[in-house]
Protein backbone atom coordinates (compact mmCIF):
# COMPACT_ATOMS: atom_id res chain seq x y z
CA UNK A 1 0.00 0.00 0.00
CA UNK A 2 1.21 3.52 -1.20
CA UNK A 3 1.44 5.59 1.75
CA UNK A 4 1.83 8.80 -0.11
CA UNK A 5 -1.01 8.05 -2.46
CA UNK A 6 -3.00 7.38 0.98
CA UNK A 7 -2.19 10.05 2.46
CA UNK A 8 -3.28 12.62 -0.66
CA UNK A 9 -6.43 10.67 -0.94
CA UNK A 10 -7.12 11.36 3.24
CA UNK A 11 -6.63 15.30 2.50
CA UNK A 12 -8.99 14.73 -0.39
CA UNK A 13 -11.49 13.47 1.60
CA UNK A 14 -11.44 15.49 4.72
CA UNK A 15 -11.15 18.93 2.69
CA UNK A 16 -14.07 18.30 0.18
CA UNK A 17 -16.04 16.30 2.84
CA UNK A 18 -15.18 20.05 5.31
CA UNK A 19 -16.17 21.77 2.10
CA UNK A 20 -19.57 20.15 2.02
CA UNK A 21 -20.46 19.91 5.57
CA UNK A 22 -19.55 23.88 5.68
CA UNK A 23 -20.21 25.90 2.29
CA UNK A 24 -23.21 27.62 2.88
CA UNK A 25 -24.23 27.51 -0.77
CA UNK A 26 -25.66 24.15 -1.89
CA UNK A 27 -24.72 23.38 -4.64
CA UNK A 28 -21.19 23.89 -4.20
CA UNK A 29 -21.83 21.79 -1.19
CA UNK A 30 -23.31 18.72 -3.32
CA UNK A 31 -20.25 19.04 -5.86
CA UNK A 32 -18.50 18.34 -2.74
CA UNK A 33 -20.10 15.59 -1.68
CA UNK A 34 -19.66 13.88 -5.36
CA UNK A 35 -16.09 14.64 -5.22
CA UNK A 36 -15.70 13.67 -1.40
CA UNK A 37 -17.15 10.12 -2.33
CA UNK A 38 -15.09 9.65 -5.27
CA UNK A 39 -11.40 10.15 -2.98
CA UNK A 40 -13.56 7.56 -0.49
CA UNK A 41 -13.76 5.39 -3.47
CA UNK A 42 -10.30 5.41 -4.16
CA UNK A 43 -8.89 5.13 -0.73
CA UNK A 44 -11.07 1.61 -1.23
CA UNK A 45 -9.27 1.04 -4.59
CA UNK A 46 -5.96 1.84 -2.39
CA UNK A 47 -7.08 -1.11 0.11
CA UNK A 48 -7.71 -3.60 -2.54
CA UNK A 49 -11.70 -3.59 -2.30
CA UNK A 50 -12.13 -2.56 -5.95
CA UNK A 51 -15.37 -3.68 -6.71
CA UNK A 52 -16.72 -1.78 -3.61
CA UNK A 53 -14.94 0.92 -4.81
CA UNK A 54 -16.69 0.94 -8.07
CA UNK A 55 -20.31 0.34 -6.15
CA UNK A 56 -19.37 3.44 -4.48
CA UNK A 57 -19.09 5.41 -7.48
CA UNK A 58 -22.04 4.11 -9.14
CA UNK A 59 -24.26 4.33 -6.26
CA UNK A 60 -22.82 7.75 -4.65
CA UNK A 61 -21.24 10.00 -7.21
CA UNK A 62 -23.96 8.11 -9.64
CA UNK A 63 -27.11 7.94 -8.12
CA UNK A 64 -27.41 9.64 -4.70
CA UNK A 65 -25.83 13.17 -5.94
CA UNK A 66 -28.41 13.51 -8.86
CA UNK A 67 -30.96 12.67 -6.46
CA UNK A 68 -29.35 15.16 -3.84
CA UNK A 69 -29.18 18.05 -6.87
CA UNK A 70 -32.62 17.13 -7.97
CA UNK A 71 -33.61 17.87 -4.70
CA UNK A 72 -32.10 21.45 -4.19
CA UNK A 73 -33.26 22.73 -7.58
CA UNK A 74 -36.42 21.44 -6.53
CA UNK A 75 -36.67 22.88 -2.96
CA UNK A 76 -34.54 26.33 -4.49
CA UNK A 77 -37.56 28.99 -3.46
CA UNK A 78 -35.71 29.62 0.04
CA UNK A 79 -32.37 29.46 0.66
CA UNK A 80 -30.53 28.79 3.84
CA UNK A 81 -31.34 31.65 5.17
CA UNK A 82 -30.02 31.25 8.62
CA UNK A 83 -26.40 31.34 7.86
CA UNK A 84 -25.33 31.55 11.56
CA UNK A 85 -23.29 28.16 12.56
CA UNK A 86 -24.41 25.96 15.27
CA UNK A 87 -21.03 26.15 17.21
CA UNK A 88 -22.68 23.65 20.04
CA UNK A 89 -22.52 21.38 17.04
CA UNK A 90 -18.93 21.94 16.89
CA UNK A 91 -18.14 21.48 20.46
CA UNK A 92 -19.30 18.06 19.91
CA UNK A 93 -18.07 16.87 17.11
CA UNK A 94 -14.56 18.15 18.48
CA UNK A 95 -15.13 16.20 21.31
CA UNK A 96 -16.15 12.67 19.90
CA UNK A 97 -13.25 12.96 17.45
CA UNK A 98 -11.04 13.91 20.39
CA UNK A 99 -12.89 10.47 22.17
CA UNK A 100 -12.51 8.34 19.32
CA UNK A 101 -8.83 9.13 18.95
CA UNK A 102 -7.91 8.84 22.34
CA UNK A 103 -9.59 5.14 21.95
CA UNK A 104 -7.61 4.61 19.04
CA UNK A 105 -4.41 5.82 20.56
CA UNK A 106 -5.31 3.73 23.60
CA UNK A 107 -5.38 0.27 21.92
CA UNK A 108 -2.61 -1.35 20.88
CA UNK A 109 -3.86 -4.05 18.60
CA UNK A 110 -4.84 -1.78 15.84
CA UNK A 111 -1.45 -0.39 14.81
CA UNK A 112 -0.82 -3.82 13.11
CA UNK A 113 0.44 -3.86 9.30
CA UNK A 114 -2.04 -4.86 6.54
CA UNK A 115 -1.85 -8.85 6.07
CA UNK A 116 -0.72 -10.31 2.71
CA UNK A 117 -4.52 -11.67 0.99
CA UNK A 118 -4.95 -12.68 -2.08
CA UNK A 119 -6.34 -10.26 -4.52
CA UNK A 120 -10.47 -10.20 -4.08
CA UNK A 121 -12.17 -11.06 -7.67
CA UNK A 122 -15.70 -10.13 -8.61
CA UNK A 123 -16.30 -14.07 -8.96
CA UNK A 124 -15.33 -14.61 -5.40
CA UNK A 125 -17.65 -11.97 -4.49
CA UNK A 126 -21.06 -13.38 -6.56
CA UNK A 127 -20.20 -16.52 -5.00
CA UNK A 128 -20.30 -15.43 -1.74
CA UNK A 129 -23.76 -13.58 -2.03
CA UNK A 130 -25.15 -16.37 -3.52
CA UNK A 131 -23.94 -18.72 -0.93
CA UNK A 132 -23.11 -17.73 2.17
CA UNK A 133 -25.22 -14.67 2.20
CA UNK A 134 -27.90 -15.24 -0.29
CA UNK A 135 -30.80 -14.41 2.74
CA UNK A 136 -29.11 -11.18 3.29
CA UNK A 137 -29.27 -10.53 -0.39
CA UNK A 138 -32.96 -11.31 -0.60
CA UNK A 139 -33.50 -8.85 2.14
CA UNK A 140 -31.86 -6.19 0.81
CA UNK A 141 -33.83 -6.25 -2.47
CA UNK A 142 -36.81 -6.30 -0.52
CA UNK A 143 -36.12 -3.07 1.39
CA UNK A 144 -34.90 -1.44 -1.56
CA UNK A 145 -38.14 -2.52 -3.51
CA UNK A 146 -40.29 -1.40 0.26
CA UNK A 147 -38.10 1.98 0.14
CA UNK A 148 -38.89 3.01 -3.59
CA UNK A 149 -42.00 2.25 -3.42
CA UNK A 150 -42.70 4.20 -0.25
CA UNK A 151 -40.52 7.70 -1.75
CA UNK A 152 -42.66 7.36 -4.67
CA UNK A 153 -45.93 7.14 -2.66
CA UNK A 154 -44.11 10.51 -0.19
CA UNK A 155 -44.09 12.44 -3.72
CA UNK A 156 -47.11 12.17 -5.03
CA UNK A 157 -49.43 14.96 -5.21
CA UNK A 158 -52.93 14.16 -4.19
CA UNK A 159 -55.27 15.12 -7.45
CA UNK A 160 -58.48 15.24 -5.13
CA UNK A 161 -58.11 18.50 -3.26
CA UNK B 1 1.07 2.42 7.11
CA UNK B 2 -1.11 0.53 10.05
CA UNK B 3 -5.05 0.44 10.61
CA UNK B 4 -4.66 3.16 12.95
CA UNK B 5 -4.28 5.78 10.07
CA UNK B 6 -7.63 4.41 8.39
CA UNK B 7 -9.26 4.42 12.09
CA UNK B 8 -7.99 7.98 12.37
CA UNK B 9 -9.31 9.65 8.95
CA UNK B 10 -12.29 7.36 9.40
CA UNK B 11 -12.56 9.13 12.79
CA UNK B 12 -12.01 12.62 11.17
CA UNK B 13 -14.78 11.40 8.42
CA UNK B 14 -17.40 10.53 10.79
CA UNK B 15 -17.25 13.74 13.13
CA UNK B 16 -17.05 15.91 10.01
CA UNK B 17 -20.76 14.30 9.07
CA UNK B 18 -21.63 14.49 12.60
CA UNK B 19 -20.80 18.26 12.43
CA UNK B 20 -23.14 18.51 9.24
CA UNK B 21 -26.20 16.79 10.78
CA UNK B 22 -25.78 18.59 13.99
CA UNK B 23 -25.05 22.38 13.03
CA UNK B 24 -26.71 22.84 9.33
CA UNK B 25 -30.37 24.13 9.27
CA UNK B 26 -31.15 23.03 5.87
CA UNK B 27 -32.34 19.09 5.87
CA UNK B 28 -30.56 18.08 2.69
CA UNK B 29 -27.87 18.80 4.31
CA UNK B 30 -28.77 17.22 7.80
CA UNK B 31 -29.16 14.13 5.26
CA UNK B 32 -25.65 14.61 3.39
CA UNK B 33 -23.87 14.48 7.04
CA UNK B 34 -25.47 10.79 7.69
CA UNK B 35 -24.57 9.99 4.43
CA UNK B 36 -21.09 10.65 5.68
CA UNK B 37 -20.82 9.23 9.05
CA UNK B 38 -21.99 5.67 7.12
CA UNK B 39 -19.14 6.51 4.37
CA UNK B 40 -16.36 6.51 7.34
CA UNK B 41 -18.18 3.45 8.61
CA UNK B 42 -17.72 1.59 5.01
CA UNK B 43 -13.77 2.72 5.31
CA UNK B 44 -13.54 0.88 8.71
CA UNK B 45 -15.07 -2.64 7.37
CA UNK B 46 -12.70 -2.17 5.13
CA UNK B 47 -10.00 -1.36 6.77
CA UNK B 48 -10.62 -3.91 9.39
CA UNK B 49 -10.96 -6.67 6.34
CA UNK B 50 -7.66 -5.78 4.90
CA UNK B 51 -5.75 -6.11 8.16
CA UNK B 52 -7.12 -8.76 9.40
CA UNK B 53 -5.84 -12.03 8.50
CA UNK B 54 -7.43 -14.16 5.74
CA UNK B 55 -10.28 -15.61 6.22
CA UNK B 56 -12.76 -18.02 3.98
CA UNK B 57 -15.18 -15.42 2.98
CA UNK B 58 -14.33 -11.72 2.58
CA UNK B 59 -16.87 -10.61 5.23
CA UNK B 60 -15.94 -6.92 5.10
CA UNK B 61 -16.64 -6.13 1.89
CA UNK B 62 -19.62 -7.95 2.41
CA UNK B 63 -20.89 -6.00 4.91
CA UNK B 64 -19.80 -2.50 2.88
CA UNK B 65 -21.75 -3.82 0.35
CA UNK B 66 -24.78 -4.00 1.67
CA UNK B 67 -24.35 -1.02 3.93
CA UNK B 68 -24.05 1.07 0.11
CA UNK B 69 -27.03 -0.40 -0.48
CA UNK B 70 -29.25 0.47 2.61
CA UNK B 71 -27.46 3.50 2.70
CA UNK B 72 -28.99 4.64 -1.09
CA UNK B 73 -32.44 3.02 0.21
CA UNK B 74 -32.11 5.69 3.17
CA UNK B 75 -30.87 8.83 0.63
CA UNK B 76 -34.07 8.25 -1.40
CA UNK B 77 -36.80 8.03 1.39
CA UNK B 78 -34.81 10.96 3.16
CA UNK B 79 -35.12 13.28 -0.21
CA UNK B 80 -38.75 12.05 -1.18
CA UNK B 81 -39.31 13.00 2.57
CA UNK B 82 -37.71 16.48 2.03
CA UNK B 83 -39.40 17.13 -0.77
CA UNK B 84 -43.20 16.23 0.73
CA UNK B 85 -42.34 18.76 3.79
CA UNK B 86 -40.99 21.39 1.60
CA UNK B 87 -44.52 21.24 -0.52
CA UNK B 88 -46.54 21.12 2.66
CA UNK B 89 -44.93 24.04 5.06
CA UNK B 90 -42.75 25.56 2.14
CA UNK B 91 -39.57 25.50 3.51
CA UNK B 92 -36.78 23.24 4.18
CA UNK B 93 -35.58 24.76 7.19
CA UNK B 94 -35.32 22.33 9.74
CA UNK B 95 -35.58 24.72 12.68
CA UNK B 96 -39.33 26.57 11.67
CA UNK B 97 -40.70 22.64 11.83
CA UNK B 98 -41.91 23.05 15.23
CA UNK B 99 -45.63 21.97 14.93
CA UNK B 100 -45.09 19.11 17.48
CA UNK B 101 -43.01 21.16 19.65
CA UNK B 102 -45.30 21.13 23.55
Amino acid sequence: MNTIAFTIVAIFTLTFALAAATNPRLMHAALSFAVMFLAIAASFFLLGAEFVGLVQVFVYVGAVAVLIVFTILLTRRDAEKARGFNWSGVVIAIAVFAGLVWAIMKSASVSVAPSVIKALTVKQIGVALMGSYVWPLLCVGVLLTAALIGALILVIEDKRQ
Amino acid sequence: MTLSIFLIVSAALFCIGLLAALSRRHAIFILIGIEMMLAAANINFIAFWRFAPPTAQPTGVMVAIFSIAIAAAEAAVGLAMVIAVYRHFRTTNVDQLNQLKG
